[in-house]
């Protein structure tokens, strides 16, 4: 067996070597924050013409976290390329004739993007909530309050599982076109458009990120009666993640590089 | 050491490799000659643990290669040299290998030392050319001071001075006893390099011996005569012992004999000559009949059965050269139907060979 602290190590020096990491990563702390603030900025200024429903179920937490909406297409675009440059490089190869142990590999691969994803994205949550909070004015949440601890580091999780869920799929899908033409429209389009349709709402609020999203919410929204709270949505987050890190590595040990 | 048994590799109904088996010894270069499509690079990536054989083994060192926890201290491989991430510097690209197998960081600094590119050392990959690839390669083949050391088509793109460079390179390492395992399609490439020949065409093994045998087997040599009275020399001849064959041109191709003593065959009898050369076929030519039948992408219709003809030998020119552009007819078979200016082995140089996969 190869030393697991030299394959994590090699796997760190491939990963902050090459300039897609820094700007993927930037580029979701960046959009998710400036997103945020902003939308936290439009609503303390036209608070007055929400209806007095909207002021009643007013979630500040949450909205502090719109931005990653559009934040998160990085996110996957990092998770993405992190597994799929190997296989359009051809520099899996070099990586498994330098570490045969595929598992070894991959486990070390997939630690360290899932390191980095957190580190970068619990600081992404903290920014964007306290910057929010403190646009919000009057109507912010303190990070004290019932439940909101647990959506600020519930992003923060989010967006780590978001990441491996990418690696885990482009690992099966071995190629970054494939990859991120299959995973971005899905995140940005076809799960929010599903989830509005009625009927197939039911089914599109088990799809990772539908599902993963209910833990940043503090106040429950009043049109959704889902059967799972925060913890169970991150859990079926997880369990997607799970099965496509698995799938990855199945594909990984199975096919010829 | 490298030993292959039986090592079978199929995709779907087509057989990539089909048994083969040989032993890569230390100490010398051995060649791994074989038209494109002919399994090489398959074979390659099987020792190397990236494509799993349909049946047999390949052991390094008696172990397979997932067997080995470093196994770049024990082997190193240049098998693409376009296998490398554009965005990372040559530096970053052999210190993340480097470190996956605890080998030192200075390793890194001194073998880009030993490759020449020290200077470019902090540029990304993205703006190297072929040869510079090449090298990069080379560096990470090198970077565990392996005792074993396999590259495939390593002069493919190289200049004269990068191919002179490999060529040095390769007889260093097997003279400090390691063993070599070289890859090419070209016969003249190997002719300079590698003391030992493995010949495989369609997966399967054709030849596996001494250079030195497969010259002395495969040169074909033999005297070409031209002469304005055709038939009184070919009396002369038959009377001395020769054997004589006439060509579609009038020549005569006298095997068994020395330029010379025909020369003073033809002057005993006053007999005129206008042409009186030694011709050898050259080593191309017997690996392309080596070969002919394996050959697994035509550039055009059906190849030209039997051996190509055969070139005229100045003497001590070198060995290795083109054919003539218009080449003179075999004995014994039709002309030769090869158009003029066809260069040797064009047929195999063809797309969609399998490479870069």
């Amino acid at each position: 067996m190869a030393a697991p602290s030299a394959v994590l190590q090699s796997e760190w020096t491939k990963i902050k070597s090459v300039r897609s990491t820094i700007w993927t990563l930037a580029l979701a702390f960046i959009v998710t924050v400036a997103l945020g603030a902003v939308i936290c900025l439009v609503f303390n200024n036209t608070w007055d013409d929400l209806s007095t429903e909207d002021q009643a179920t007013f979630d500040p937490t949450n909205t502090a976290f719109f931005g990653m909406t559009l934040g998160q297409l990085a996110l996957i675009v990092f998770g993405v390329l992190v597994m799929s440059s190997e296989y359009s490089t051809g520099m899996i190869r070099t990586s498994l004739a330098a570490v045969p142990q595929r598992g070894a590999f991959y486990t070390s691969k997939v630690a360290v993007a899932g390191v980095l994803a957190l580190v970068v994205g619990m600081a992404t949550s903290f920014v964007v909530f306290f910057l929010g909070q403190a646009l919000l004015g009057s109507h912010k949440a303190q990070i004290g309050d019932p439940g909101v601890l647990r959506a600020v580091v519930g992003a923060g999780l989010y967006m780590t599982l978001l990441v491996l869920l990418c690696v885990g799929a482009a690992a099966m899908l071995r190629s970054p076109m494939l990859g991120l033409g299959i995973l971005m429209p899905f995140f940005f389009l076809v799960s929010p458009i599903l989830s509005a349709v009625p009927k197939v709402k039911k089914v599109a609020h088990y799809f990772p990120d539908q599902a993963g999203q209910k833990i940043m919410q503090v106040v429950p929204s009043t049109d959704d009666h889902v059967s799972y709270g925060p913890w169970g949505g991150i859990a079926i987050m997880a369990v997607w993640v799970a099965a496509a890190l698995l799938g990855g590595y199945v594909v990984l040990r199975q096919r010829d590089a | 050491m490298i030993e292959l048994q039986g090592l079978t590799k199929r995709y779907g109904d087509k057989t990539a490799v089909d048994h083969l088996t040989f032993t890569v010894r230390p100490g010398v270069v051995t060649g791994f000659l074989g038209p494109n499509g002919a399994g090489k690079s398959t074979t390659m990536r099987m020792l190397l643990g990236l494509d799993t054989p349909t049946s047999g083994d390949v052991r390094i060192d008696g172990r397979h290669y997932a067997q080995l926890s470093e196994p770049l201290k024990h082997i190193g491989a240049l098998l693409d040299a376009k296998a490398i991430h554009g965005g990372r510097t040559a530096y970053n690209h052999l210190l993340c290998i480097a470190q996956s197998n605890r080998i030192p960081a200075h390793r890194v600094s001194e073998v880009l030392e030993t490759v020449g590119l020290t200077a470019v050392a902090r540029k990304r990959s993205k703006g190297f050319s072929l040869g510079m690839g090449q090298r990069l390669g080379i560096a990470a083949a090198l970077l565990g001071d392996p005792e074993i050391l396999m590259f495939d088509e390593p002069v493919n793109g190289l200049d004269p001075e990068g191919i002179h460079w490999i060529r040095n390179l390769m007889k260093g390492l097997a003279a400090q006893g390691r063993t070599v395992f070289v890859s090419s399609h070209l016969m003249s490439e190997m002719a300079l390099t590698a003391e030992h020949l493995i010949v495989i065409g369609r997966g399967r093994l054709l030849a596996d011996t001494s250079m030195a045998d497969f010259i002395e087997k495969n040169s074909r040599s033999y005297v070409r005569v031209r002469t304005p009275q055709p038939e009184r020399f070919k009396d002369v001849l038959t009377a001395a012992g020769h054997t004589v064959v006439t060509t579609g041109d009038g020549s005569f191709e006298i095997t068994g004999t020395e330029a010379a003593q025909l020369g003073e065959l033809a002057a005993q009898h006053q007999l005129v000559l206008h042409e009186l050369s030694p011709q050898r076929a050259s080593l191309e030519e017997a690996f392309m009949q080596l070969t002919a039948e394996s050959v697994e992408y035509h550039a055009h219709g059906a190849v030209t059965p039997g051996a190509p003809p055969p070139m005229p030998v100045a003497p001590g020119a070198q060995q290795w050269q083109q054919p003539p552009a218009a080449p003179p007819a075999q004995p014994g078979q039709p002309p030769q139907q090869q158009p003029g200016g066809q260069q040797w082995g064009s047929q195999w140089r063809n797309p969609g060979s399998g490479k870069g996969r």
